[in-house]
């Protein structure tokens, strides 16, 4: 494989011949943003007055009684979730690029709706693919999605969630591709893209990292977040992984557990950690939250978890439904479903010091937990 | 048909990098099909070589393609709900190549599944069960270019990639006729000419022609630019009819192509 983009063995560009000229622009595009202070400047000034940053840093004191258990609440992000610094990031990006259409995918509909946001806000032309499960259990988000000007396209085939929407978007990309920037919603996907959104969702990281220090005077013992495709995990896992005391853990969903049960395999077009067969061929990830129901990661997170510089556990949908309803209940912040399974593992620990990705706010969720 | 056979380092006769002109009989246009590994793949395969096809891509599925459109999508479903693994497309091969033993035969598949099988091992498997050469749809030019396969460029391909692409493709540069997925389209691309001239400019590979051809007209425009063509899509389709409908249907292409005027 190619030098660029890969994380150990992890990464790489596997991708129909079609899409590397876009995918070399785009790089060559992203070198060129990374050193033009005025890129910085801008998603600075955004990050500032549109999305709501910096968010805050809540010490979750009823939730989690034996420690000292913090929240960065990436649930008060302008649309309710850590989606939006990547999607200004490369909304801003396909401007530079001169794109004036923007596909993605979505699982819960968080990404979705942070791109359909910021393709308002740019006024790009927007197609968001949804699996029709995914359609049916996070409503809401659907109706916002075409509120704020988006066409979402059901994808009513395979299992119906996110596997076959990002299938879907990079297939209309390779149709597409001179027109359009594909803004992929994790740190998932061909190079340059894992690099890019980890690079765009590590502002959580920065920021949680000097709020930590503030408030206890010392870094944690621990960072915990959930991991579906992994960018809020990647993302506050920057401010920390060249602290080698610090833990960083990754809770996947117990049936969507990428890192824990799956198996080096290529699938949307980086080799990365995947439920997956013998054979190659892909399985099917089971999860309550749409957000985790992904049977994929993010390369740099299998590679994380080779090197041991981060660890990965599991949490069931049980597990996260209680979760969901104590910190509701106990600390009157109503999590996604996603950063609960965050949440369960995190009141296991031994560690005193914790710092939680609360990674977006509930409200999506509603129907789905109302009728369990 | 007069082929070039050679003996490879292991002993084995295969066709040379599926390098294939007819010459005498058919005015030197190639036609290539697609069909996708199945029970009646290697019957399916005879009809089509009997209709006057030249060479027979055999599609190893896979759960996630991205550059299929619906139909080979669909069919891929299927032969994976058969049981078409790996293990069982190889066999496939081996059939269709006892039925068709001279015809190149190109399997045609996805990284995921070479990352699986081992990719050495692949390479070496799918030749001892009678491969000519291979095509990986996600694995550009460049990449991993110790496996010998036939390489694919587009329409969006720099005519830098053009060069490297023709470099290390094995026998000849496959065209991906227009930028989009496999699949039907009512027209031939029109950005078929244009890539066909940057190609000749780089390479004297042949060139053949893929994606969005269905039609004997479409047949004819193609392989009136290129040196051959490749129709997949709408043989999968017609290949459910039975072997019949796609022998009739494969000679339809045939005629179609061979009726193209030489350019002097």
């Amino acid at each position: 494989m190619t030098s660029t983009g890969l994380y150990g063995t992890y990464g790489g560009r596997y991708v129909p011949e079609t899409l590397v000229p876009a995918l070399d622009e785009l790089e060559a595009g992203w070198r060129n943003a990374q050193a033009d202070g005025s890129f910085r400047a801008e998603l600075d000034a955004l990050g500032r007055t549109f999305a709501g940053r910096p968010t805050p840093l809540t010490r979750a004191e009823r939730f989690a009684p034996g420690q000292r258990l913090y929240l960065k609440r990436e649930d008060l992000l302008h649309t309710g979730a850590h989606k939006l610094n990547n999607a200004l990031g490369q909304a801003v990006l396909a401007r530079r690029l001169g794109k004036r259409r923007i596909v993605a995918e979505t699982g819960a509909g968080q990404h979705g709706v942070a791109t359909a946001t910021v393709c308002a806000r740019f006024g790009f032309e927007c197609v968001i693919y949804m699996g029709e499960e995914d359609m049916r259990r996070q409503r809401p988000n659907v109706e916002r999605m075409e509120l704020l000007g988006a066409e979402v396209r059901p994808v009513g085939f395979g299992t119906r969630t996110l596997k076959e929407a990002t299938s879907e978007a990079i297939r209309d990309w390779i149709t597409n591709v001179e027109t359009t920037h594909y803004l992929i919603g994790s740190c998932v996907g061909p190079a340059p893209y894992p690099e890019i959104v980890r690079e765009l969702q590590s502002v959580i990281g920065r920021e949680a990292r000097a709020q930590f220090e503030e408030a206890e005077g010392r870094l944690p013992e621990i960072v915990v977040a959930c991991v579906g495709g992994g960018s809020n995990a990647i993302g506050i896992f920057a401010g920390f992984v060249d602290e080698p005391a610090v833990r960083l853990l990754g809770v996947e969903a117990a049936d969507a557990a990428s890192l824990s049960t799956g198996r080096a395999a290529v699938l949307h077009g980086a080799r990365s950690s995947v439920l997956a067969d013998e054979d190659g061929q892909i399985a099917d990830a089971h999860s309550i939250s749409a957000g985790l129901d992904y049977p994929g990661v993010g390369p740099e997170h299998a590679w994380l978890r080779d090197t041991g510089r981060a660890e990965y556990v599991r949490a069931t949908d049980q597990e996260a439904l209680a979760a969901f309803r104590d910190l509701t209940r106990l600390e009157g912040i109503i999590p996604a479903l996603e950063p609960a399974h965050a949440l369960a593992r995190a009141r296991d620990l031994e560690e005193d010091l914790i710092l939680v990705c609360l990674s977006g706010r509930g409200d999506k969720d509603l129907a789905e937990v109302l009728s369990h | 048909m007069p082929t070039t056979l050679e003996l490879d380092d292991t002993g084995q006769i295969h066709t040379r990098g599926c390098r294939l002109r007819i010459d005498s009989v058919n005015g030197g246009k190639t036609l290539a099909v697609y069909l996708m590994s199945g029970a009646t793949t290697p019957e399916l395969a005879a009809a089509a070589v009997e209709g006057g096809a030249d060479l027979v891509e055999l599609g190893f599925p896979f759960s996630d393609p991205l550059a299929d459109g619906p139909v080979i999508r669909r069919a891929a479903e299927r032969a994976l709900a058969e049981g078409m693994r790996t293990r069982a497309c190889l066999a496939c091969l081996a059939r269709t190549r006892e039925l068709v033993p001279d015809t190149p035969l190109v399997p045609m598949t996805y990284a995921a599944l070479l990352e699986a099988y081992g990719w050495e091992r692949f390479a070496a498997d799918v030749r001892a069960a009678g491969a000519t050469s291979l095509i990986v749809a996600d694995l550009p030019a460049g990449e991993r270019p110790e496996l010998r396969r036939i390489q694919l460029v587009a329409p969006t391909s720099t005519d830098e990639r053009l060069r490297v692409a023709a470099e290390q493709s094995d026998g000849w540069l496959y065209l991906v006729t227009l930028t989009g997925t496999t699949g039907a389209r009512t027209d031939l691309s029109p950005a078929l000419a244009g890539l066909v001239a940057r190609a000749r400019a780089v390479t004297d590979l042949p060139l053949y022609a893929g994606f969005g051809i269905s039609t004997p007209g479409h047949a004819q425009a193609a392989a009136q630019l290129a040196d051959g063509i490749v129709v997949g899509s709408r043989v999968v389709e017609v290949a459910d009819e039975g072997p019949d409908a796609l022998r009739a249907y494969v000679r339809s292409l045939r005629e179609a192509v061979d009726a193209v005027v030489p350019a002097s």
